[in-house]
C-alpha cells in the first residue's frame, strides 16, 4: 500500500513518554521506500516487554486503503489476549455538543471503547450524536467486530500545531493500567517535548 | 459479509429463513437511512451482528438509540444488522457512504448473504433527485416503487390495490422519442445496481423511493416510512379522536442520535 504524507492537526505526546525505552523495529507499509526509517508509519517494540507494541503512524491513510492497513497489521498478530490502544485528536469545531464549542473548555479527552474491554477509561465516554472517523474508527470497528478489547482515546483541541497544552492533555493515560509502566520520568519528557516544538513537522495518531 | 454479535458458547446464529429484509440505500438527502432509524427505533430492535465490510467508510459512535445512561455505551459501526422476529423483519443499517468502486463488490456480497440466509424478500428504502424529475412526474405523489418479476407475482396486485405508482422508466436519450425507455433513479446511489441485479438473480425484491432535495430530510424519512407501513402494517393506525384521521406519524420514535442535525448551540457572544 502507498500511504501519502499529509499533516493533520493533531499533536502527539506518546514519543515523548517512550522514545528512549523502545528499540526501533520498524515495519513499512510502503513498498516504495528504499530505507525502512523513512517511512510514515513506524512499529516500535518494548526491548524489555517484546509483547508491547507501539505504532505511530505520522500520515493520513486514505480510505480505501485502511481496510487492507488493518488487515495486514492485525493479521500478523496473534489475537488471543490483545488489547488496543488509540490515541488520536480532532478538531474541537468537529465537538457537537447543546453549548457552542466556544465556551468548551478545550482541550478536552473522550473516549470509545469496544464491548470487550473492561477497564477503567481515564476520561467521560464520547456522546451521541458525535462519531470519529479514519483510521482510528476503522481500528475500533475491527475490534469490535472481532471482540479484541478496545479503547480509542480522542482528543479535541483547538489549535493546529504542535503544542504542550493539547501534548499534556494526554497526561491521565499515564495513569491507566497499560501506560503506567511505559511512562518515562518527567524531566526527560519536558525535555524531549521541547525538541518537538522547534521541529515544524506536526505528528499524529498513535496506537498502542 | 455478516458477523452475528454472539458467538460462541452454544448460541445458535440468528436465522432469518423467510424473513423479509429491509434496508436503505445511501441516496440523496439520506432519505432511506433516516427511516431505517425511525423503524429500529419504533421498535426497540435487537442489534444481532455486524455487517463486517471494505465497500463503506469506516466510522464509529455509541449507542445511536440510547434511551437511557445504561445502554448508551455500546459501540456502533457502520454497518449493522438488527432483528424483530415478532414480525419477521430483519433489518440492515447503512451509516457511511460507499468507498469508490465498491459498488457492485457491495452489491454481489449483499445478494449473497440474502441467499444463504434464505430471506423471503428483500425491501430497499431510497430517494432519488427531485429536479431530475419530468413533467408528468411533478405532478402528483413523489412515491414510487419498484418490483423484481419474482415479486410482482407475488404482490402485484396488493400494490394496485393500495394505488401506489409505479417508476416509469424515461428515454435514454432525453428528446429523441423513439429510444428505449430506461430505469433512471438519479441521486439513488447503489439502487438500480441492486434492483437489476436482483432481478437476474431472481431474488423478491421491492424499491421504495420518494423524490427529494438535499435539506431537512427529516419530514421525508416519516412520509418514507409511512409508505412502507401502508403495505407492512408494522405500525397498526389508530384512528385519532380529534381530526378522524389516521395518522401514524406520531407513533414513529425519533432516536436520540437526531439531536444536533443542524449544529451546536450559538455562541452567546454572538449578541
Amino acid at each position: 500500500a502507498f500511504l501519502s504524507s499529509f499533516i493533520l492537526d493533531s499533536v502527539c505526546w506518546e514519543v515523548v513518554g517512550v522514545v528512549k525505552l523502545w528499540n526501533e523495529w520498524c515495519r513499512t507499509s510502503s513498498t516504495t521506500n528504499v530505507l525502512p526509517t523513512d517511512s510514515f508509519c513506524l512499529f516500535y517494540r518494548l526491548i524489555a516487554d517484546p509483547t508491547v507494541l507501539l505504532c505511530q503512524c505520522s500520515c493520513y491513510v486514505a480510505e480505501d486503503q485502511q481496510f487492507q492497513w488493518l488487515e495486514k497489521v492485525f493479521g500478523s498478530m496473534q489475537k488471543k489476549g490483545l488489547q488496543v490502544t488509540i490515541l488520536s485528536t480532532c478538531p474541537v469545531a468537529d465537538y457537537k455538543t447543546q453549548e457552542s464549542t466556544l465556551t468548551l473548555a478545550s482541550p478536552f479527552l473522550k473516549a470509545l471503547k469496544t464491548k470487550e474491554f473492561q477497564e477503567q477509561v481515564c476520561c467521560p465516554l464520547l456522546e451521541q450524536p458525535n462519531i470519529v472517523r479514519d483510521l482510528p474508527a476503522a481500528v475500533l470497528s475491527y475490534c469490535q467486530v472481532w471482540q479484541i478489547p478496545a479503547v480509542l482515546y480522542q482528543c479535541y483541541t483547538d489549535v493546529i500545531k504542535l503544542d504542550t497544552v493539547t501534548i499534556e492533555a494526554f497526561k491521565p493515560l499515564l495513569s491507566s493500567k497499560v501506560l503506567k509502566s511505559l511512562a518515562k520520568d518527567a524531566s526527560e519528557s519536558t525535555k524531549v517535548l521541547k525538541k518537538f516544538l522547534t521541529s515544524s513537522e506536526t505528528h499524529s495518531n498513535i496506537y498502542i | 459479509m455478516f458477523i452475528p454479535c454472539d458467538r460462541g458458547g452454544g448460541s445458535a446464529a440468528p436465522d432469518f429463513k423467510g424473513f423479509t429484509l429491509l434496508m436503505p440505500a445511501v441516496s440523496v438527502g439520506n432519505v432511506g437511512q433516516l427511516a431505517i432509524d425511525l423503524v429500529i427505533s419504533t421498535f426497540d430492535m435487537t442489534k444481532v451482528g455486524y455487517f463486517y465490510t471494505d465497500c463503506l467508510v469506516p466510522m464509529v459512535g455509541n449507542n445511536p438509540y440510547a434511551t437511557a445512561e445504561e445502554n448508551s455505551t455500546e459501540l456502533s459501526i457502520n454497518a449493522e444488522v438488527y432483528s424483530l422476529p415478532s414480525k419477521r423483519l430483519v433489518v440492515l443499517q447503512i451509516r457511511s457512504p460507499f468507498i469508490k468502486n465498491k459498488y457492485r463488490p457491495f452489491c454481489e456480497t449483499l445478494l449473497s448473504w440474502v441467499k444463504s440466509s434464505e430471506c423471503a424478500r428483500v425491501v430497499l428504502l431510497s430517494s432519488s433527485h427531485a429536479y431530475q424529475r419530468n413533467d408528468e412526474q411533478l405532478l402528483g405523489t413523489p412515491l414510487r416503487y419498484l418490483l423484481t418479476p419474482d415479486l410482482e407475482k407475488a404482490v402485484g396486485g396488493r400494490m394496485q390495490e393500495l394505488n401506489w405508482k409505479e417508476m416509469e422508466k424515461v428515454a435514454a436519450y432525453p428528446g429523441i422519442s423513439d429510444t428505449d425507455k430506461v430505469l433512471h433513479i438519479p441521486g439513488g446511489g447503489i439502487t438500480k445496481l441492486l434492483f437489476t441485479e436482483s432481478c437476474s438473480k431472481g431474488i423478491q425484491m421491492a424499491v421504495l423511493l420518494k423524490f427529494c432535495s438535499e435539506g431537512d430530510n427529516i419530514p421525508d424519512a416519516f412520509v418514507l416510512v409511512n409508505y412502507l407501513n401502508e403495505w407492512l402494517q408494522l405500525i397498526k393506525s389508530e384512528v385519532s379522536t380529534n381530526n378522524n384521521s389516521t395518522d401514524p406519524s406520531s407513533q414513529w420514535k425519533i432516536p436520540s442520535s437526531w439531536r444536533l442535525l443542524f449544529g451546536n448551540g450559538l455562541p452567546p457572544a454572538l449578541f
